[in-house]
């Protein structure tokens, strides 16, 4: 583990060099133990694959003085790591006029969209980071097989629910927005809900499973098809 | 519940508080207002709780009809102020009476004025703030701009003091700029030379310059890779991506970023850097981070010992 300044209210804690169910683990650990440590001079805290961003009040504390409490609030840490993720179920609705970019990703790697879809199925995969978006989880690892770079050029929207895959990665859109990733089906649960409480079905730390459903299931469980073209 | 009506909305006027924290890690960005300072100033000239909400207007282009009588304050652009065609000093407080039309015209230098009432606007926090972040749709009103036919709430001030900045302690936005950074050297993604060549170089805003992020132009720095392992970013960080043009993120910013970074530039700054618009040149001077802290707790004492003038 290493602190480094991010910022000048901000340590980034940094636990590896890559990305692992175990890092992510510590990551997670990490974040609870620190909030209560740090209490009143937190600002904001934000997970990632391997490294914990530290923002704290610069005009109450030093550099110093946080990693200070950061080291002893962390001091045993490897010792009281435990998994304290959930395993979150996603219902998928996968075919072509959910998700248009499975018969390309079938040609570009040989495989029927079936076999895509069962790989897809087929991995329980771990939140690593929530991001670009409020709700936006990634999800990792993605099989090799099926890992497609993102689309040379974006779609201007991507509609909520839309389920894509990137590299070696997957999500679930949370809400409309411009995306470059593979789409391959779309997903009747909210990932953001600023309304409701939790306002996301998964955090950082969780294991997530698809279960794929039928287009009625989609429909019944509250799932919309867009409207025209996918752009 | 009476307050102002928005006649015309202007070019992008959003709904704004200090920003909202606690939320990152569900990947919603803080927001807030891009000019800290001339907010925070807004708010002390009217005697308000340092937090209170009030209105960032960019560009201007503002028109407002007040509904009840109370006391507002106009800071940050240089601008032209009317109270019912009458021309108001900025960065001081005036009354405002039922009826009064009020007209911001466009920055002349500055890009980004605060429109305060005492007491501040009354808006239903989402996730512990009222800020607009128009990406995300949260917070002001619906979580979108204002538009023509809103109605902003606040509560009726009929007294109270009318202070004034003295005019020492008002910024200058057509200065020249050049912001204070601590650089941040990890990954090895910058060599000794590139970070030299960084630091000694000019660079002009681009057009491609909002409240998420303002991209620059001038040397090209190469960074040693093409991105990094996603980590968390903060206010003032400075991502290069591979085109080797260094990019200063804002208050809107993504909350994660995987672009190699060089440093991240003072608050104080981030707030100065948000008044210059496309075509103001800026430079880049390192500092360590006990110098930051310093310069940020220097600021802070003057902000609370300035003493404002009494004008009735």
């Amino acid at each position: 583990m290493k602190i480094h300044v991010a910022g000048e209210a901000s340590l980034i804690i940094v636990f590896a060099g890559e990305a692992s169910p175990e890092v992510s683990r510590k990551v997670q650990s990490a974040a609870v133990l620190l909030e209560q440590a740090l209490a009143d001079l937190l600002v904001d805290l934000t997970p990632s694959y391997a490294s914990l961003l530290v923002i704290f009040d610069s005009v109450a504390a030093s550099h110093r003085d946080v990693s200070k409490r950061i080291r002893s609030a962390l001091m045993d840490f490897d010792c009281v790591v435990g998994d304290t993720g959930k395993r979150v179920e996603i219902p998928v609705y996968y075919s072509p006029e959910s998700g248009p970019d499975l018969p390309v990703i079938a040609a570009r790697t040989g495989l029927t969209q079936q076999q895509i879809v069962d790989i897809h199925l087929h991995c329980e995969y771990r939140v690593y980071a929530v991001g670009f978006a409020p709700g936006f989880a990634y999800l990792g690892q993605l099989d090799a097989r099926i890992a497609t770079p993102r689309l040379p050029t974006p779609r201007n929207s991507v509609p909520r629910g839309a389920v894509g895959i990137a590299d070696r990665q997957t999500a679930v859109y949370p809400a409309p927005s411009p995306g470059g990733w593979n789409l391959i089906g779309l997903s009747p649960l909210r990932m953001f809900d600023p309304n409701a409480e939790p306002h996301m079905p998964v955090q950082v730390g969780d294991r997530v499973v698809f279960r794929s459903i039928g287009r009625e299931t989609f429909f019944a469980l509250g799932g919309e098809l867009p409207g025209g073209e996918w752009r | 519940m009476s307050g102002f009506s928005v006649l015309k909305p202007g070019f992008l006027t959003l709904i704004t508080d200090l920003g909202r924290f606690g939320y990152h890690r569900i990947g919603v960005t803080s927001g807030g207002p891009v000019d800290a300072s001339a907010f925070r100033w807004a708010n002390r000239l009217l005697g308000n709780p340092a937090n209170a909400v009030m209105l960032e207007v960019s560009i201007g282009g503002l028109v407002l009809e007040a509904q009840l009588e109370t006391r507002i304050a106009v800071t940050g652009a240089e601008t032209r102020l009317t109270v019912n065609g009458e021309s108001k000093p900025l960065w001081c407080c005036h009354r405002v009476r039922n009826g009064d039309r009020i007209e911001l015209g466009f920055a002349r230098d500055g890009c980004r004025s605060y429109f305060a009432v005492a007491g501040g606007l009354l808006v239903a926090p989402t996730f512990g703030s009222a800020t607009t972040v128009l990406r995300e749709s949260l917070g002001g009103l619906n979580g979108e701009k204002l538009t023509a036919g809103d109605q902003l709430h606040c509560a009726a001030a009929t007294d109270g003091p009318l202070l004034m900045l003295p005019e020492s302690e008002r910024p200058d936005y057509s200065a020249e700029l050049a912001l204070r950074v601590i650089p941040v050297c990890r990954h090895g993604t910058f060599s000794r030379a590139q970070k030299r060549r960084f630091f000694s170089a000019e660079y002009t805003v681009t057009d491609r310059c909002d409240r998420m992020g303002y991209r620059l132009n001038g040397a090209t720095i190469e960074p040693a890779v093409d991105g990094i392992l996603s980590e968390g970013v903060c206010l003032g960080t400075i991502q290069v991506p591979a085109d080797g043009q260094p990019i200063v993120l804002m208050n809107d910013r993504q909350t994660i970023g995987g672009y190699p970074k060089i440093g991240a530039v003072l608050s104080l700054d981030v707030a100065s850097l948000g008044q210059r618009m496309a075509g103001a040149r800026v430079s880049f001077r390192p500092i360590t981070p006990a110098a930051a802290r310093d310069a940020l707790l220097s600021a802070e004492r003057r902000f609370r010992q300035t003493e404002l003038v009494r004008l009735s």
